[in-house]
């Protein structure tokens, strides 16, 4: 019988292995599915997993997809880490990319080198007022921020639909639900001519080197990592954990919000009620896959930035269904997951599995 | 008294990942005897009573009981051959009344007229006064225990293990539970006895066996030993009892004046206009049972809560009720919490991220807002070797720190900040002799430099060693401070159970 025996420490080693192992076993679970439905396994896991990277197209595409992952994930992981539980950092994304926006066709008429940098500050804050929302409610009222933020998801949504049917409907758009494509002077310059990478790429990598320097030097970091801890433990420190909450949720909202301008600035050129395709969502992932660290979620953005390009290249190249993003990206976070008891659990092979349950139980 | 053996062990040996903790270990329990088991925490004391209970598994090595091979699967296989036990924390639902919990604990056990009756007759002839239809939840803590004790008997067992059962009573409420004990001594069932209080071991048990390191080092009559002596059979060397320095008390340097606070918990202890001082020099015990506003004292004490009166709490002269953590360490406090893992220092963290938890602002571990590690890695080193805690490295968790340790670790950083005022809850709880001579001697030697220190303890015996007044909370009220030589154990149980002033005064003639 297999068994489980607790580590007397936490494994450092198993901690950076596992989300190997998880990408491992996303692998094979991957082939296993394939050949259960009938398509070429091999060639599948190598369309979704390395025809991208063969290419500029494909890479530059690639970082594209990663940009917003990296940076809403880095967000969120100064949360995750502090036990607060921001899962709406997708209806962030879309109000900074409606609030940016708003200011990029409010001054249409008007271009000048300051419009970008506007335009980014109001993203900004339109991502942090809307994770405004719940840490009000959580250090007010002690409401669930993991609801709060979620369902304000789903409002933020139809706040974008209402606008850009609205207000922000292109005069000259013979009624289709979009704005008008922004003015050369509201969009981010293009690093690689000839391609969609924009210099939201470097804000990413920027946030990144920022976040890995304020979790290993400044007191911030330490604070977040004793209140998801041990909170009594913060508590008795005197970190004050309603400075916390707030502070977690105003940086990742404003990621978020940034992100989403990105997607809607750079990538785009507009507003669209389909906007919001999950990245928020999927950051969740990445920020786990990354173990929290700001490199390792460059890491994992990257990876799962992969999944997004690869899936599509596998819907084109062997009509495989379009829901092949998704389940790649659940089934590495549930592998990843379910391996991460190795960190703190060792597997033995015992003779008597009850009497050590009973043991560990005591 | 002592007759045939109800329980025979015969060279037990059980080993854990890294440690053997029973190493060949024999011994037997005679009928109608009690019998301490006796050791320092890590002896192997609780895992050979689980073995006895059916809750581990011998490695090799046989027991007999009533002279047949005995080697229990599970705790219901010991509770049906007759072993019972009486465990430290009790396993109670407050929501139910007495005869329903008694109820869950009987294998055959259905609530009704028959049970209640039987719980009567059964508290009434051990002298266990119980109401069968009280809710737990209004009961005390020596009720609660009855209840457990009560449980246990109506099973008919020859053999009663009980771990540890006066560390949550009172000295009057252990004086009850002996007669007890006594009682169904003489009813020829035998107890296996637990416990680190030799005092009372020395008057309850006929027999003791001292375990240390796994092995039975010492089979004897406590009756004809001294406390001393057998403290030194378990440590296995000479106990340094700590010396006192010549107490010189000068300014007052801290000062509770009517603190008042209500709880934050629905099930928690209001604390009610307490006041209290400390002079420089001084060493301040506050007795209590557990669950009388200690916790909620050293929340306000820490500044976890804050007093909206600042003037409740004066360090120095300057009122600092108002004010959080921080800004008190600023001040020159410093504070041990009882609960070392997840309060004092986060299980998960090295030993040199755990030092800036308290010692950001004293020692400068944190300068303008960036941490200072190689600071922090030169105080957790000074507090390794200062206080001599045992680890791998100042790199590790503070959960891979045993618990005598990782409390020397928690002292030391306190201690070590060399602060003006020093808050200890239960400073030596869960620590071996040697490690608790070795707080309470740094401690002493803290008051000698002229810091004013609280403690806050249940273990009386600890308070009467090192403290020059005691004072005892109860019910969230705090009874004044006296000299320590001129108060008597009898007259601090009688306030610990709720009867202060008028109570200290008659407390001999009770007891």
């Amino acid at each position: 019988m297999l068994r489980l025996e607790r580590r007397k420490e936490a494994s450092r080693s198993m901690l950076y292995a596992t989300p190997f192992l998880a990408v491992l076993l996303t692998m094979a679970a991957g082939i296993v599915l394939f050949a259960l439905i009938g398509k070429d396994p091999l060639r599948a896991i190598s369309i979704i997993f390395f025809q991208p990277l063969t290419s500029v197209y494909g890479v530059t595409e690639l970082l594209v997809k990663a940009t917003p992952l990296v940076l809403i994930a880095v967000g969120l992981s100064l949360g995750f880490r502090a036990g607060i539980w921001n899962i709406g950092a997708e209806g962030q994304y879309t109000m900074g990319a409606l609030a940016g926006g708003a200011v990029a066709l409010a001054f249409y008429d008007q271009p000048g080198l300051w419009l970008l940098p506007l335009m980014c500050v109001a993203g900004a804050a339109g991502g942090a007022a809307w994770a405004a929302i719940p840490a009000f409610l959580k250090t007010r009222f002690n409401a669930n921020e993991i609801l709060v933020s979620l369902m304000l998801t789903y409002v933020a949504g139809l706040i974008l639909s209402v606008m850009v049917f609205g207000p922000l409907r292109d005069p000259e758009g013979l009624s289709f639900p979009e704005s008008r494509l922004f003015h050369d002077s509201a969009r981010l310059p293009v690093l690689i001519s000839g391609t969609r990478a924009h210099v939201g790429i470097l804000v990413a990598l920027v946030a990144v080197l920022l976040t890995a320097f304020v979790l290993a030097r400044h007191r911030f970091g330490l604070v977040i990592r004793v209140l998801g801890a041990a909170p009594a433990a913060a508590r008795f420190a005197g970190f004050s954990e309603t400075a916390t909450v707030w502070t977690c949720l105003l940086v990742s909202g404003a990621l978020s919000g940034l992100a989403g301008l990105f997607e809607a600035s750079g990538t785009l050129g507009q507003l669209v009620p389909a906007l919001p395709v999950g990245y928020g969502f999927t950051a969740i992932i990445v920020a786990f896959l990354g173990r929290l660290h700001p490199v390792g979620i460059l890491a994992a953005g990257l990876l799962l930035g992969l999944t997004y390009i690869g899936g599509e290249g596998a819907q084109i190249a062997m009509s495989l269904p379009s829901a092949v993003t998704s389940v790649f990206q659940g089934m590495l976070l549930f592998f990843l997951l379910a391996m991460d008891v190795l960190v703190n659990y060792r597997i033995r092979l015992g003779s008597r599995p009850a009497a050590a349950i009973a043991a560990e139980a005591e | 008294m002592a007759g045939q053996p109800i329980l025979e062990i015969d060279s037990i040996s059980k080993a854990f990942p890294g440690v053997l903790a029973n190493d060949r270990v024999s011994f037997s329990v005679g009928a109608g005897e009690i019998h301490a088991l006796l050791g320092e925490n890590g002896a192997g004391k609780s895992t050979l009573v689980k073995i006895i209970y059916g809750v581990n598994h011998a490695d090799s090595g046989s027991m007999r009981f009533l002279g047949r091979p005995y080697r229990p699967e599970r705790p219901s296989e010991a509770r049906s051959t007759g072993v019972g036990m009486v465990f430290q924390h009790f396993s109670l639902f407050d929501a139910l009344t007495v005869a329903e919990n008694v109820a869950l604990g009987l294998e055959d056990g259905q609530p009704g007229t028959g049970l209640d009756q039987r719980i009567v007759e059964v508290a009434r002839s051990y002298g266990l006064p119980l109401d069968p239809s009280r809710r737990i939840g209004t009961l005390s803590v020596g009720e609660r225990q009855r209840v457990e004790i009560v449980r246990c008997l109506l099973q008919r067992p020859r053999l009663i293990i009980m771990d540890e059962p006066t560390s949550v009573l009172t000295p009057q409420e252990a004086g009850m539970l002996f007669a007890t004990l006594r009682r169904i001594r003489e009813e020829g069932c035998s107890i296996l006895y637990i416990s680190h209080k030799l005092e009372e071991i020395r008057a309850l048990c006929e027999r003791a066996t001292v375990l240390r390191g796994g092995r039975v080092v010492a089979s004897t009559d406590p009756r004809k030993e001294t406390a001393k002596s057998l403290a030194e059979m378990m440590i296995g060397s000479a106990l340094k009892a700590p010396a006192r320095h010549e107490t010189l008390t000068g300014a007052s340097r801290l000062e509770l004046n009517g603190l008042t606070l209500p709880s934050s918990h629905p099930f928690g202890v209001d604390l009610a206009d307490i006041s209290l001082e400390v002079r420089a020099g001084e060493i301040v015990g506050l007795a209590g049972v557990a669950g009388n506003g200690q916790d909620e004292l050293m929340e306000a004490l820490i500044g976890e809560r804050r007093v909206a009166v600042p003037r409740a709490i004066v360090v120095d002269g300057v009122p600092i009720g108002h004010q959080g953590p921080s800004a008190r360490r600023a001040r020159g406090m410093a504070f041990v919490p009882e609960e070392r893992l997840g309060h004092a220092a986060v299980p998960d963290m090295a030993l040199t991220d755990n030092t800036i938890l308290s010692a950001a602002e004293r020692m400068r571990l944190i300068r303008g807002g960036l941490i200072d590690r190689t600071a922090a890695a030169r105080f957790a080193g000074e507090i390794v070797s200062a206080f001599g805690v045992k680890t791998a490295g100042i790199e590790h968790q503070a959960r891979s720190l045993s618990g005598g340790n990782l409390q020397k670790f928690v002292v030391g950083r306190e201690v070590l900040q060399d602060p003006g005022v020093l808050i200890a809850a239960q400073p030596t709880w869960g620590v071996d002799a040697g490690a608790a001579a070795a707080i309470h001697q740094s401690l002493i030697d803290l008051a000698a430099k002229g810091a004013a220190i609280l403690v806050i303890s249940q273990d009386l015996d600890e308070l009467m060693t090192i403290c020059d007044r005691i004072a005892v909370i109860a019910g969230g009220r705090v009874s004044p401070a006296r000299p320590t030589a001129k108060v008597s154990v009898e007259e601090i149980g009688l306030a610990m159970g709720g009867q202060s002033g008028a109570g200290v005064a008659s407390g001999a003639g009770h007891a």
